[in-house]
């Protein structure tokens, strides 16, 4: 509760979880939002400009660019957010394992990341992508294997400061299991740390497996998806830019929403920052993780 | 430092040999049969048993996997990839050329970034709270929320076509270096340049600027001795962004039909062309250690502390 107080009184924040919020009901109800039928061809309306019909007008095959846009969503938004969620339920598991136990299978599961993190990971998914085909799963797949190592290293460092408190040897002098420890005591205080980790990557990832789709690796025709969209504009682009405008800014918005809401999250999950807000001075010890992934743009 | 430094270079080699061993791992578990591909790529009509077995002799895909990968990895160390699937054309002779173009957007790019993330890092500290800095953030932040592509489609549109101010694309003279630097220096100096201003703004806050001011040095001077103190975040940035930019300019290769990497693999991958992924995979994993640990060894130069990690 006293995180959502907290972000309600951010304006940004507000605004961004309902765009946020919006986009993800707007795409799994896509059905219903989209005023057209995505695929649906009709010549007569070639790139005919936004009427109260098409409001976002419509494309080189004359489909409703508004129906795509909504359609859209789902490769775009919610495909990503679940490989987010695999790639951090992965990299959870064994950056607790590592974390809380230490010793050999600490040493093992961080050599396995260090080698991970060593490959490139752009290049390691079109690698993935280059193996498996063209294709949105595949994608998908290429971003989980390279994401979850990332996450594991980050969740280890966030697990190893609890692991080490009195409460949790006290807990483990009496004789309480480890998996009750790492439940009862350690989740719940590295929850803010693995949320404020996982929702500052939402940006960038989107971003990446947009531009896949973009280079025509992702999902095939004629699927809607923001990346692929823009790439279908890009043909014609010197007759008719007025066609990239609204995926792109789809991407803009909804990924501006995510990273300002991360933003405020970090904030609003941690009392210091509330009342200090940016004047922290670094040695302050408000967290030791670096929370921002900032590994590739785009 | 010397013996970081050749530690630093020890812990490196075993790397280098796994990445090698994955990459070769990974194209062989793809589920199609290499020896199908190149009789496809090449156009035979019809594909036989006796004619897919020739071709996979000819290949050498029948002997033991681990004597495979030894063969490969030895002809890997001398440039020798093998051939293209595609065209037959030794792959060295495409991905060399590729490789260089690639490095030199990437090493201009740098230049570019660090250049604007120091400039704007150090407006942004100097005046922090103002509206200069708060509009620069703000700015930056819409920045980077653009896809890259999408930028430079609308850069191509309006500087190339509207204004007919620079080549659309390929890499024809200097001038083609212009927009594809602009888009890459925008996506990355959007980021860098909180960590310089963060960076300044730490050393705002040390015993020396008060120390310094109380001994009446001039404001000017103040700013040159933080300058120099925050320039170390500057230099581990750079060798932080050159492999990660060079890894990552598949898509404005794409866009700008730069003939550099980004657009060989992505020709390759869609035309199944095995041993260019194989290469492609290889070299950028091998440029990637090899600059982290010139960047390594830069920063444990800079910041003695350091040297004790390994």
């Amino acid at each position: 509760m006293r995180i959502l107080r907290n972000l309600s009184r951010d304006r940004l924040a507000t605004i961004s979880l309902l765009i946020i919020a919006v986009t993800i009901i707007a795409g799994i109800f896509a059905p219903l939002f989209a005023p057209f039928d995505p695929n649906e061809i009709n010549m007569s309306l070639r790139y005919a400009s936004p009427s109260w019909e098409h409001l976002l007008g419509n494309d080189h095959l004359g489909r409703c660019i508004l129906s795509r846009i909504i359609y859209g969503i789902r490769p775009s938004v919610l495909w990503v957010l679940v490989v987010l969620f695999i790639s951090v339920l992965a990299g959870a598991i064994l950056g607790f394992l590592a974390g809380y136990f230490r010793g050999k299978i600490d040493a093992i599961i961080m050599r396995i990341c260090d080698t991970m993190l060593s490959f490139p990971g752009y290049v390691m998914a079109l690698a993935v992508i280059g193996i498996l085909g063209v294709g949105l799963e595949n994608i998908l797949i290429a971003f989980a294997l390279i994401k979850w190592a990332w996450f594991a290293r980050v969740i280890r460092t966030s697990v190893m400061q609890y692991a080490e408190l009195d409460y949790v040897k006290f807990s483990k002098a009496t004789g309480i299991s480890d998996f009750k420890i790492i439940f009862k005591h350690i989740v719940p205080v590295t929850f803010s740390d693995i949320a404020v980790i996982s929702s500052g990557s939402i940006g960038s990832m989107i971003l990446q497996i947009s531009g896949f789709s973009f280079l025509g690796l992702g999902i095939q025709a004629p699927n809607p998806e923001w990346g692929m969209m823009l790439n279908e504009a890009r043909e014609v682009m010197f007759t008719r830019p007025e066609l990239m405008l609204a995926p792109g800014l789809a991407i803009v918005i909804v990924v501006s929403a995510f990273n300002f809401l991360s933003d405020s999250l970090q904030v609003a999950l941690d009392p210091k920052l509330v009342i200090s807000k940016n004047k922290y001075k670094e040695n302050s010890p408000y967290s030791a993780v670096k929370v921002r992934e900032k590994e590739v743009a785009n | 430092m010397g013996s970081y430094i050749v530690k630093r270079i020890l812990v490196s080699v075993p790397l280098l040999l796994i990445i090698s061993f994955l990459t070769f791992v990974l194209i062989n578990l793809s589920p199609l049969d290499p020896a199908e591909v190149v009789l496809q790529a090449q156009g035979v009509p019809e594909i036989t048993e006796e004619l897919l077995e020739q071709t996979k002799e000819e290949l050498g895909l029948d002997k033991p996997f681990i004597l495979r990968y030894f063969d490969w990895f030895i002809s890997s160390l001398q440039l020798d990839f093998g051939e293209s699937y595609i065209n037959g054309k030794p792959v060295w002779s495409l991905i060399g050329p590729a490789f260089l173009n690639t490095l030199k957007l990437t090493l201009i790019s740098s230049i570019a970034i660090i250049f604007m993330s120091i400039l704007l890092g150090v407006t942004c500290a100097l005046k922090e709270g103002q509206v200069i800095d708060k509009s620069i953030r703000g700015f930056s932040f819409v920045l980077t929320a653009m896809p890259s592509y999408w930028l430079a489609t609308i850069m191509i549109w309006y500087v190339s076509v509207k204004l007919d101010l620079l080549p659309t694309s390929g890499m024809v003279s200097y001038s083609s270096y212009i927009l594809p630097v602009i888009v890459i220096t925008i996506s990355y100096a959007g980021i860098y340049f909180r960590n310089i201003r963060s960076s300044m703004l730490n050393n705002l806050n040390e015993d020396y600027v008060l120390y310094g001011r109380a001994s009446g040095l001039p404001e000017k001077k103040i700013t040159m001795h933080i300058l120099r103190n925050s320039l170390q975040v500057s230099i581990s940035i750079f060798g932080m962004a050159i492999p990660i930019i060079l890894g990552s300019t598949v898509v404005i290769e794409n866009v700008f039909a730069w003939p550099g990497l980004g657009s060989l693999s992505v020709k390759a991958i869609l035309g199944r062309d095995f041993p260019i992924i194989q290469a492609y995979v290889l070299i950028l994993a091998a440029a990637f250690v090899l600059f982290n640990t010139i960047s390594d060894i830069i920063n444990a130069f800079m910041n003695p502390k350091l040297r004790n990690d390994l």
